[in-house]
């Protein structure tokens, strides 16, 4: 069995957004949409203040209540543990949105463009109209975990075949791979690190994992 | 053009739902109210003029809050894929009950046979508990998904619907009886006990503060003119106050116009999202993890 997973090393994230960016690049997702955001955190009173980066997207879980809930199956847990949604299926009920504890999805109901209700060439080239008046949210990229499997080539060590946040960041707080590869990337960080899934309690599963200190 | 950008720190704390609107809403509303009047007017034992009218309000009730469900989904035509999943999905059983209950509540509307108005009894029954599961299963809203939601929902639904029935039987002339009469004052004393246990349930095993808030400010109004007023209407009633048939009227109004208001506040104005927790700061250098952060939340509860 495989299950795609990501880790995200908390003491590494500089809060820079360029996973953001390369995830709008990436996916094209519409003016104030993001399947990836980067939380700003500050905790604490002065002078003992904290700050802390927090990137958010789909947790991909293992017991996901968007699928639970969807009345059309068009939200479907993948055999290699990614959420996915049909957008031909999905009907735009919204019941996915409110059954997710991360904020994860989106619904746009109408087209959205950067400028004015003019769309810039650039996204003309790009707009998905299925995309319109349903849910939506983070894929891990899928179409490249697809192509490993056409390819050969491996997710989270070949870029090609890699979500495009994890390619992007900066200082290496993204990992992603097989979790039930014990000497897949991700297998052998969480072995050495200490590490929480976020709302675990309502027994979601999910498949990101923030890395907070060494063992 | 409309600014559809947040800053980072908005997205810190829980926040009210926005997808659902005033349209998800009114299924909530007028469903379970019709549901529950359908099953009291299974029991009721009206005469078959009473009885028609109790039931086309009924499916009246259940058919608008579909309607307004119809026009809120964002791609109506392909309305028909929500019976595509009813192995987990409470809004796939909810259309299921209602495309049973639709033809089999016409029926009962044209023949007024006892047992087809029982059948549909059930029916309405199931429709307002599919739709209380419905708010539970969303984990995304801890209001919503706290169990004590589902016995919270289906009392006020049964309260809603009684209070329909005596509506019914004040503007029909039907009897409603003494015993009746306590049934309703039974149901209007569960509703309030269910709420409070539910508030309670919500203060402590957690929620966001905004929700409790709303929640909170919502308690006093809802106790005094959902539950003691209707009471004190009904005991007039049945110690022989004149104009009784008005006053069983305005009794059952409040009763149904309060359990809504209920269900509007929740659905909308108490549903705040779940937003953020970390159980440990990051760790850099040679410092120490800082406590755990949950923006928004006073309580420890998930």
């Amino acid at each position: 069995m495989t299950r795609y997973v990501m880790s995200i090393d908390l003491r590494r994230c500089v809060g820079c957004q360029t996973c953001t960016a390369a995830c709008k690049h990436a996916n094209a997702t519409p003016p104030g949409i993001q399947w990836r955001r980067v939380l700003d955190l500050e905790t604490g009173e002065f002078p003992n203040v904290s700050r802390t980066f927090l990137p958010m997207a789909c947790m991909h879980c293992a017991n996901p209540p968007c699928e639970e809930v969807c009345p059309t199956k068009a939200t479907t847990k993948r055999a290699d543990g990614l959420v996915a949604i049909d957008y031909d299926l999905c009907i735009g009920c919204a019941n996915c949105v409110m059954a997710c504890p991360y904020d994860a999805r989106s619904i746009v109901h109408a087209a959205h463009y950067a400028y004015d209700d003019a769309a810039m060439p650039s996204e003309a080239a790009r707009f998905d109209p299925a995309r319109v008046a349903v849910s939506m949210k983070c894929s891990f990229c899928k179409d490249r975990i697809d192509e490993a499997s056409v390819t050969g080539r491996i997710p989270g060590i070949h870029p090609e075949v890699t979500p495009a946040c994890v390619n992007s960041c900066i200082s290496g707080a993204m990992e992603f791979g097989d979790i039930e590869d014990p000497e897949s990337n991700v297998s052998r960080l969480l072995d050495e690190t200490q590490h929480y899934r976020m709302h675990e309690e309502l027994g979601t599963e999910p498949g990101v994992y923030y890395i907070w200190d060494k063992s | 053009m409309k600014k559809l950008t947040k800053k980072s720190a908005d997205l810190l704390s829980p926040k009210q739902q926005r997808n659902w609107d005033w349209r998800a809403a009114a299924n909530f509303i007028a469903g379970g109210a019709g549901g529950s009047l359908l099953l009291w007017t299974a029991l009721a034992g009206f005469s078959s003029g009473a009885t028609r009218m109790a039931i086309l309000l009924g499916l009246m009730l259940i058919g608008a809050g579909l309607t307004c469900v119809w026009f809120e989904i964002g791609r109506p035509w392909r309305a028909l894929n929500v019976y595509k999943h009813v192995a987990t999905s409470w809004m796939t059983r909810e259309a299921m009950v209602a495309a049973v209950l639709f033809p089999v509540g016409g029926l009962a509307l044209l023949t007024a046979a006892p047992w087809l108005v029982v059948v549909v009894g059930a029916l309405g029954a199931a429709f307002l508990y599919t739709q209380a599961r419905i708010l539970a299963a969303n984990k995304g809203i801890p209001t919503w998904r706290h169990p004590r939601s589902i016995s919270l929902m289906v009392s006020t639904g049964l309260a809603e619907g009684i209070g329909f029935l005596i509506c019914v039987a004040s503007l029909s002339s039907q009897m409603i009886g003494t015993w009746g009469l306590v049934g309703a004052i039974a149901l209007i004393a569960v509703r309030a006990y269910f709420w409070k246990s539910y508030l309670g349930g919500l203060h402590a095993d957690g929620a966001p503060d905004g929700a409790l808030s709303v929640l909170n400010g919502f308690d006093g109004r809802f106790l005094m003119f959902g539950h003691v007023l209707p009471v004190v209407a009904i005991v007039a009633t049945l110690v022989g106050m004149p104009a009784q048939s008005g006053v069983l009227f305005v009794a059952g109004i409040l009763m149904v116009a309060a359990g809504w208001t209920m269900k509007f506040t929740l659905v909308l104005r108490a549903a705040f999202t779940q937003g953020l927790a970390l159980r440990h700061l990051p760790v850099r250098g040679c410092g120490v993890a800082g406590a755990a952060a949950k923006p928004g939340w006073t309580m420890t509860g998930t």
